[in-house]
């Protein structure tokens, strides 16, 4: 039973104060939602939790070891869907997919499963650069399914998606929190999911439970 | 397969395909080094003395056109931040950035060179040595690139930052590498510019990763 769990944490962006004592915690099954404006910082806030960034105050820990003193073993923890795709126009479907996977070398699904899970096992031979942008997102989602991380860290992972895939993805990602996987969700859209906490921030950044 | 193996094969794959980019330079490299007598006169002699620096200077400018792309696609399309976040050490992966670069302009440089000694008139005597020294020094060049690539992720205008950083920092080996040439026709032997050109070779092989690793860090954040 894993706990990742964050305190006090104060993070500056371009000499603004994004998030001011914010505080989270997360145990293996639950999901944790992170609501708010734009603006308000859940961007921020996962890419403090994936490690791209160290908090100007607090801390963020993995079963109270912080995450900055073995960032190696947290990177083994995590996968990371943010905004930008990843995905190279100049490789097909199938090799983009299949490169994230076989670099993770994790205990998740293989590359022409999550295709085929997220719909797009059609498209695996076409170059990417023919992809419309929903299609695209779908391929960089594939990087959560083939992981076989622990802690799925999404930056809202259904825009540009639709509603079949999205209802996918949720099902998916019941299954890997059903599975003792746990998750980190930015959204403004509800994804329905049990078990899910929610926190939203703001110019009063709450704490989550 | 390893991490490392997969990494490469992808780099690899990913440089064939947009192969446009290597042989771009390596034109401009030829065109750069066929400029030099119609500007200079096709006089023999004065080809044949100012030739092997001028292919090497060539080399240098033809290599920075192909270094700002080095991270700049991966920046821009999130890859980076994926690989920073990868088990594979960013350090690692910053030599086989570095490895397929020099795969695909460097050799293709070296490649091209023979032709250049024809049309510059440079003793046949210095050939072995002049490709030595492109064989030690377009590695460097790929190296100390690849510092001055990662620092200028995120900036405007990169290309020409990029030159006014590297640029500089590679005089040295554009010191010993045509100087090779010179050493063995005036009877010195090249030994001793090849061996500190090594020396430059190793030394940044050890020191440039770290670096170039850290600017990438510090660019993703």
């Amino acid at each position: 039973m894993a706990e990742f769990s964050g305190q006090d944490i104060d993070c500056i962006r371009g000499e603004r104060r994004v998030l001011s004592g914010t505080g989270f915690s997360l145990q293996s099954g639950h999901a944790l939602i992170l609501r708010g404006a734009n603006g308000a910082g859940k961007s921020t806030l996962l890419r403090l939790m994936a490690g791209l960034m160290r908090p100007h105050g607090g801390r963020i820990s993995w079963d109270g070891t912080d995450i900055a003193d073995d960032p190696a073993e947290h990177n083994r923890r995590i996968v990371y869907v943010g905004h930008a795709d990843a995905v190279k126009p100049a490789l097909s479907v199938i090799e983009n997919a299949s490169f994230w996977a076989e670099l993770a070398a994790g205990s998740g699904m293989t590359a022409s499963e999550a295709l085929d899970v997220l719909g797009i096992s059609h498209l695996a031979e076409l170059p990417a650069r023919y992809l419309s942008a929903g299609q695209r997102r779908r391929v960089s989602l594939c990087r959560a399914l083939t992981s076989g991380a622990q802690l799925w860290l999404l930056d809202e992972p259904s825009t540009a998606l639709d509603a079949d895939t999205t209802e996918a993805l949720r099902k998916t990602i019941e299954g890997h929190l059903a599975s003792g996987g746990m998750t980190a969700i930015s959204t403004h859209a509800d994804m329905g999911l049990a078990a899910a906490a929610t926190l939203t921030l703001g110019p009063a950044s709450g704490v989550a439970a | 397969m390893s991490a490392v193996s997969v990494l490469f094969r992808r780099e690899l794959r990913l440089a064939l395909r947009q192969s446009a980019d290597s042989v771009m330079v390596i034109a401009f490299f030829v065109i750069a080094v066929v400029l030099f007598p119609f500007g200079v006169g096709p006089e023999p002699n004065m080809l044949a003395r100012i030739g092997p620096g001028v292919i090497w200077v060539c080399a240098l400018l033809a290599a920075m056109l192909s270094m700002e792309r080095m991270f700049l696609g991966d920046y821009e399309d999130g890859s980076l931040e994926l690989l920073v976040l990868s088990p594979v050490a960013l350090e690692l992966v910053v030599c086989i950035k570095v490895a397929v670069h020099w795969l695909t302009t460097g050799v293709p440089l070296i490649c091209a060179a023979p032709l250049l000694f024809v049309m510059m008139n440079v003793p046949e005597e210095i050939w072995p040595v002049l490709l030595w020294s492109l064989l030690l020094g377009t590695p460097v060049l790929s190296l100390i690139g690849s510092v001055g690539a990662a620092l200028i992720l995120g900036a405007r205008r990169g290309g020409v930052l990029l030159s006014l950083l590297v640029l500089p920092l590679v005089i040295p080996v554009l010191i010993f590498a045509a100087g090779a040439g010179d050493a063995v026709l005036f009877g010195d032997g090249a030994k001793a510019n090849l061996m500190l050109l090594g020396g430059i070779l190793l030394g940044s092989l050890a020191l440039t990763p770290w670096a170039t690793a850290q600017a990438i860090r510090e660019a993703v954040a």
